[in-house]
C-alpha cells in the first residue's frame, strides 16, 4: 500500500499542535500501514544521570508514548481522539549519550474501543534495542462519559 | 555540561538527606531541572511536585498533559523516593515501568508519592501514584523496578 500520510503535514501537526513534542524536538521519519518511525535528538537537558549524561528513562517513555499513539492512525486511517490506558516499557540497555534515539511503533490489533501497540526504541539497529514496549490505548477517549456520570434511571 | 563524579553525587545526596533540602539534587539531574520538579518532605512523607507548565501539554484541545510526561514524572518520583529513603550510592537504573493512565491530567500542578514494595539489595520495586486536586482520585499509577547496586 502506498503511503497515505504526508510526513510534512504530520510533522506540522506535531510542531504546532502538540506542545510537549515540539518542546523536546520529536521528528517523524516514516508513517505507513506498517507503523511509524519517530526520533528524538540527543539533548543534555534530558540526561537522568549527571555522571555520564545518559538519558532519563522518562524521555524514552515520552518518545515511545508519542510514536505508539500516532501509529494507531496508520491502522485507523482517520482521526479519533485517543488516550493512553496502559504503557509498559522494558529498558534493555542505556541510550548512548550524544546519539539520536529512534522509535518504531506499530498497532497490531484494534477493536471498537481499544488499540494494542508494540514499540521499540533504538539508535541505528532495531535488532539492538534500547527499550521494548507494549501499550493499550482507548479510542474516542474524549467523547465517553464515565459510568458514575450516567444516570441510573435508564439515562444515557 | 560537565559530568560530576560519583563522589560528588553521593555527597550531594547525603547533604540533601541531612538538610532535608533537595534543591541541589534536582539541580544536579538535568531532566529533573527540565521538569522543574520539587520535593515536599512534610511529616516525613516524600511528595514530588511537577509544576503546571504549558510545555508539558500533549493534547491542547482538552487540554491534557502528555502521557509521556506523566510516565516520566512517576519514574522520577520513584527515583527521588529511593534517594530520600535508601542509602543510594549511584543513580538507580530503571529496569522497567508499567504506567496506568487513570484519568486525563490537566496542565496544573501534579503530585506523586511512591512506596517501596520491595527494597531489595539489587532490585527495588516501587508503586507510585500521581494526583492533582484530590489525593483519592489519582490521575495515574505505576509499578517500576530499579537496579540499585
Amino acid at each position: 500500500m502506498s503511503n497515505a500520510f504526508d510526513i510534512n503535514q504530520i510533522q506540522n501537526i506535531i510542531d504546532t499542535g502538540i506542545p510537549h513534542c515540539s518542546e523536546i524536538g520529536i521528528k517523524v521519519h516514516d508513517m505507513d500501514a506498517g507503523g511509524v518511525i519517530f526520533s528524538l535528538p540527543y539533548d543534555a537537558r534530558f540526561a537522568g544521570n549527571p555522571m555520564n549524561g545518559i538519558l532519563h528513562g522518562g524521555i524514552i517513555t515520552t518518545l515511545i508514548d508519542t510514536a505508539a499513539g500516532m501509529c494507531i492512525y496508520t491502522r485507523l486511517q482517520k482521526y479519533l481522539p485517543i488516550a493512553t490506558l496502559d504503557l509498559r516499557i522494558d529498558y534493555l540497555k542505556p541510550a548512548t549519550p550524544g546519539e539520536e534515539v529512534f522509535a518504531h511503533a506499530s498497532c497490531y490489533k484494534i477493536t471498537k474501543q481499544i488499540a494494542f501497540t508494540r514499540a521499540i526504541a533504538y539508535h541505528t539497529d532495531p535488532e539492538d534495542p534500547i527499550a521494548n514496549s507494549v501499550g493499550t490505548f482507548m479510542l474516542k477517549s474524549s467523547e465517553t462519559k464515565p459510568l458514575d456520570r450516567v444516570s441510573g434511571k435508564g439515562g444515557r | 555540561m560537565d559530568n560530576i563524579s560519583t563522589e560528588q553525587f553521593v555527597a550531594i545526596l547525603k547533604e540533601a538527606r541531612e538538610a532535608k533540602d533537595w534543591t541541589s539534587t534536582f539541580e544536579m539531574i538535568p531532566y529533573f531541572s527540565f521538569l522543574g520538579m520539587r520535593l515536599d518532605t512534610e511529616n516525613d512523607r516524600f511528595v514530588s511536585i511537577l509544576p503546571g507548565d504549558n510545555k508539558f501539554i500533549g493534547n491542547p484541545v482538552l487540554p491534557a498533559l502528555h502521557g509521556g510526561v506523566i510516565g516520566a514524572f512517576l519514574e522520577s518520583a520513584a527515583m527521588v523516593h529511593l534517594f530520600a529513603t535508601q542509602d543510594v550510592t549511584r543513580v538507580p537504573k530503571i529496569i522497567n515501568i508499567t504506567v496506568e493512565y487513570l484519568r486525563s491530567a490537566k496542565p496544573i500542578e501534579t503530585y506523586a508519592e511512591a512506596i517501596i514494595t520491595k527494597p531489595g539489595r539489587r532490585v527495588a520495586n516501587l508503586r507510585v501514584e500521581a494526583w492533582q486536586g484530590d489525593r483519592n482520585k489519582p490521575v495515574a499509577a505505576a509499578h517500576a523496578n530499579f537496579l540499585v547496586s
